[in-house]
């Protein structure tokens, strides 16, 4: 089915799971912890990208009001994740995953 | 009229339930007012209930509620109304109520004053229960209920461990009973398909669907549960023990309703016995060899209550003999009499405990005739009656059992009869040593001796006038025929239990009642030759002489007996489970088992590294894995 | 046709902006590239005629997600990041694990063909600020006004933990 001209939601889908498959491979490449929230974030847009076109398929809002609540849970996430994440670099100076593997048995 | 009946039961109920909850602010006279209250409105309701019955026996099954309901299995919670319930229902409320108005008195200084109305409360309300339930079902729950009711009255002062130790005993002895018991009910109930006395006995009579070893077995099994209530050999230890209780106690359950409960249950059962010539002859034999137990023991003891309480065994054993016999009515006129008169006697020991503070060695009393004339007075005619001299009531049920004796099985007219000597002896011992003589306690006791109490004496007064008159519900058969004086009772039960019909000529019976007035008579001049005339203390009672003297005062070492060959055998199988088996094979079956997950966690430990990434990693392998069932 | 256009040129600056961010070693740089890619991301928003989304998207991605993640880096001062040592079974095991999502996720994608969706009548107002706001305040007002709970617990965790005190 044509959302655009020429242009169906498998594509839409496509562009989403590369991009998603790009957020993946960059956490497990990168050590730094605030690279791997950005990939996160990455993630998350991904995701809303189908979201969005599904929202136009069915002609309902519904979906966007999804896409809009993660908004709102990414932006909240972000705020304590990067003020943890300044606490850990201010004791620890550092902001490797490698380093900070303490939360352990 | 036979509706009320359902009433019976719920007065007691609600003064248990009252005390209990809502009477922590009341004054003990409140207190002690409701529970007998309770009683005496049971009573009222019980003699409009008996009244019923007077002109024929009317059985009559009132249903309160549905209990079990099964296809195989139909048990209500329904109530029977015919001769032998309300004859108990009459004695048990009567009875119970003046026991409750002496508790007044007795127990007015103890602290747990509330509590003692009130578990006697309940152990009314259980007693009715045992003797109305309409099935053996209802009267398995009446029984377990006074069992309770029995322990938590013994251990009543559970500050002293030995009482604790006499409730234990009382409860754990009644168990072993019980299951012999419950396994009579399961026969009966896999013979016949029901347990109702109106299928069994009345309307049908499915009872006749036990035949030979079935119906021995079933029928001795029933016996087995009486043994345990009614203290028969060889399950008879926990009733002298028992008198740890507060005395009241001992009056009520101990000696006038609840140990008699197995006689109810067998002349409740009286169709199965009188078909099963063997459960009847260990019944018979049981009864006796407790009656000469029970009598020879109490020959020796010097506590006052110890002297009672073998008494009762002694008695029991006596009811036991004539159940076996077939003479189920007399048996239950002797419970009858012998609830009047013992209650009596129970409560007259506990008037002289009251005045001696506490003190229940005979030794150290004597010349309490001038102290407490009443309860003397009370006392020596509950004497007279339980030593079978007549007119008193005992004469009268016990005299009826010889007689049958006599007629049945000479050995048991013989033993019977020794019995019943040794009962006037023993029982003028304790007269003659309690109340005659001089006094013997210290100069303390003396000063403090007093008469009880109105609301003591007059419990005293109306009972003893009861064991005075109450023999004259069942005048003899053959004089009374002579004399035109009806065996009321006999008459009354006639349709109700099975009837063993005496043919016994006037001059006969004449001579039975003779030649055992006169055996009473001679045991109470041997008793006073012995203990009044020197005035002195006779040596026996105060040192133990001969061996025979040793083991009655050592109660036959039947204590020691079972100590040797259940509770050290037991006590080892503990000992031997507690060292043994509990360390060396529980506990290390558990370490080994713990090995187990302990293992499989340190290997699962690796996997919670830290480390970041693989926790990713980990999350991405099982999308993987579930978005391929996707594939 | 223009819009055929865009989708693709959208779509290559979305994907390679987001290789460029998860490959460039300085973190300023990884940041930029994000943003890049959250204005390509916009731009589909906008051909799915869902302005208004299009519009918050680059406010709170952009404009504050973003920024915040730059003052942090130049906070911390972390433009030179030290890096990462890396074994190459690690690197062989995220390589296969990425490879094999990207596969099974394409698989998934494909199989979409195979389901025939009956679309409604596309209604190309339902992006529209009157449309939405009808349904956020109507349908979903509770978890509407329970995110701003979140907000406020969020704001005061992030003040909480960064006060230097603390440390």
């Amino acid at each position: 089915m044509e959302l655009l001209p020429n242009v169906t939601m498998n594509h839409y889908l496509l562009v989403s799971v590369i991009l998603f498959v790009i957020g993946v491979a960059g956490i497990l490449f990168r050590r730094n912890a605030i690279i791997m929230f950005m990939c996160v974030e990455l993630m998350l847009n991904a995701v809303n990208i189908t979201l969005v076109a599904f929202s136009k398929v069915w002609g309902q809002s519904d979906a966007q009001v999804f896409v809009f609540f993660i908004m709102v849970v990414a932006a909240a996430e972000v705020a304590v994740g990067l003020a943890i994440l300044m606490m850990l670099y201010r004791n620890m100076h550092t902001t490797s995953t490698d380093v900070l593997d303490k939360l352990k048995w | 009229m036979e509706k009320l009946v359902s009433l019976i039961p719920v007065f007691p109920l609600v003064g248990f339930l009252y005390i209990i909850f809502l009477g922590k602010g009341l004054s003990k006279n409140t207190i002690g007012a409701i529970g007998s209250g309770a009683i005496f409105l049971a009573f009222i309701t019980s003699i409009l209930v008996f009244t019923t019955q007077l002109h024929g026996a009317n059985p009559t099954i009132v249903k309160v509620i549905d209990w079990i309901t099964t296809p195989k299995f139909d048990i209500d919670i329904s109530f029977i109304v015919d001769p032998l319930s309300t004859i108990y229902l009459l004695f048990i409320t009567g009875v119970g109520f003046l026991i409750h108005v002496y508790s007044i008195g007795y127990m007015h200084e103890d602290e747990g004053f509330n509590r003692f109305i009130a578990y006697l409360n309940l152990f009314v309300f259980f007693m009715l229960i045992l003797v109305l339930g309409d099935s053996y079902a209802m009267m398995f729950v009446g029984w377990e209920g006074v069992g309770v009711c029995s322990f938590m009255l013994i251990g009543f002062w559970y500050k002293d461990m030995a009482n604790n130790d006499a409730a234990k005993k009382a409860f754990i002895i009644n168990r072993i009973g019980d299951l012999g018991l419950i396994l009579g009910m399961c026969m009966i109930f896999f013979h016949t398909g029901t347990l109702r006395y109106d299928d069994l006995f009345i309307s049908e009579s499915a009872a006749s669907g036990l035949h030979g070893w079935d119906l021995h077995l079933a029928a001795i099994f029933l016996f087995i549960g009486a043994m345990g209530k009614s203290a028969q050999i060889p399950l008879h230890t926990w009733l002298p023990d028992a008198m740890a209780g507060p005395t009241p106690v001992s009056a009520l359950i101990h000696a006038a309703t609840m140990v008699t409960a197995g006689i109810y249950m067998v002349a409740r059962s009286s169709a199965i016995f009188s078909a099963s010539d063997v459960a009847s002859d260990v019944v018979m034999w049981a009864g006796i060899l407790t009656a000469i137990l029970g009598a020879t023991i109490a020959l020796t003891q010097n506590d006052i209550k110890k002297v009672l309480a073998y008494s009762t065994v002694s008695q029991l054993g006596l009811m036991f003999t004539a159940l076996g016999m077939g003479a189920y009515s007399i048996a239950v006129f002797h419970v009858i009499t012998h609830a009047f008169f013992k209650a009596l006697l129970f409560l007259g020991s506990g008037s002289v405990i009251h005045a001696m503070g506490g003190e229940q060695d005979i030794r150290r009393m004597g010349g309490l005739k001038s102290h407490l004339p009443i309860t003397h007075i009370t006392f020596l005619i509950g004497t007279i009656a339980i030593s079978g001299i007549p007119p008193l009531a005992g004469f009268f049920s016990k005299d009826q059992i010889i007689a049958v004796a006599f007629e049945e099985n000479m050995i048991m007219f013989v033993l019977a009869s020794v019995v019943s000597a040794l009962t006037a002896f023993y029982m003028f011992r304790l007269y003659f040593l309690t109340f005659r003589g001089s006094f013997r306690g210290t100069h303390e006791q003396e000063h403090h001796l007093h008469e009880s109490p109105k609301v003591m004496t007059i419990p005293l007064i109306v009972l003893a006038v009861l064991s005075i008159f109450g023999g004259f519900m069942g005048f003899p058969h053959a004089v009374g025929h002579a004399m035109h004086v009806p065996h009321w009772l006999d008459h009354f039960l006639e349709n109700t239990v099975e009837m063993e019909v005496l043919d016994m000529s006037v001059g006969t019976e004449s001579i039975l009642m003779i030649l055992a007035t006169v055996i009473a008579l001679i045991s109470m001049y041997i008793a006073y030759t012995k203990y009044m005339k020197n005035g002195e203390l006779a040596l026996e009672d105060d040192e133990i002489t001969s061996s025979t003297h040793q083991t009655l005062a050592s109660k036959y070492y039947i204590d020691e007996l079972y100590e040797k060959i259940i509770r050290r055998p037991v006590d080892a199988i503990a000992q031997f489970a507690r060292n043994v088996v509990e360390p060396k094979i529980i506990d290390e079956l558990v370490k080994q088992v713990s090995l187990i997950p302990s293992g499989l966690g340190s290997v699962a430990k690796a996997a919670q590294n830290g480390k970041l990434v693989m926790y990713v990693l980990a999350m991405i392998a099982g999308l993987i894995i579930l978005l391929s069932t996707l594939i | 046709m223009l819009t055929e256009y865009a989708f693709w040129f959208l779509s290559f600056v979305a994907i390679f902006s987001a290789l460029a961010m998860i490959f460039s070693k300085n973190p300023v740089y990884s940041v930029l590239s994000l943003i890049l890619t959250f204005f390509a991301i916009a731009g589909h928003y906008f051909l799915l005629n869902a302005q208004f989304l299009a519009a918050v998207h680059i406010i709170v991605y952009a404009g504050a997600i973003m920024v915040l993640f730059l003052y942090v880096i130049m906070m911390l001062n972390l433009n030179r990041l030290e890096e990462d040592k890396k074994s190459t079974w690690m690197k062989f095991l995220s390589v296969a694990a990425g490879g094999l999502l990207l596969f099974v996720l394409l698989a998934v994608v494909k199989r979409t063909d195979e389901i025939t969706i009956t679309a409604q009548a596309a209604n190309s107002d339902c992006g529209l600020v009157e449309n939405l706001g009808k349904v956020l305040y109507n349908d979903y007002l509770l978890p509407f006004e329970l995110a701003s709970i979140l907000f406020l617990g969020a704001m005061v965790g992030a003040v909480y933990l960064s006060k230097k005190e603390l440390a």
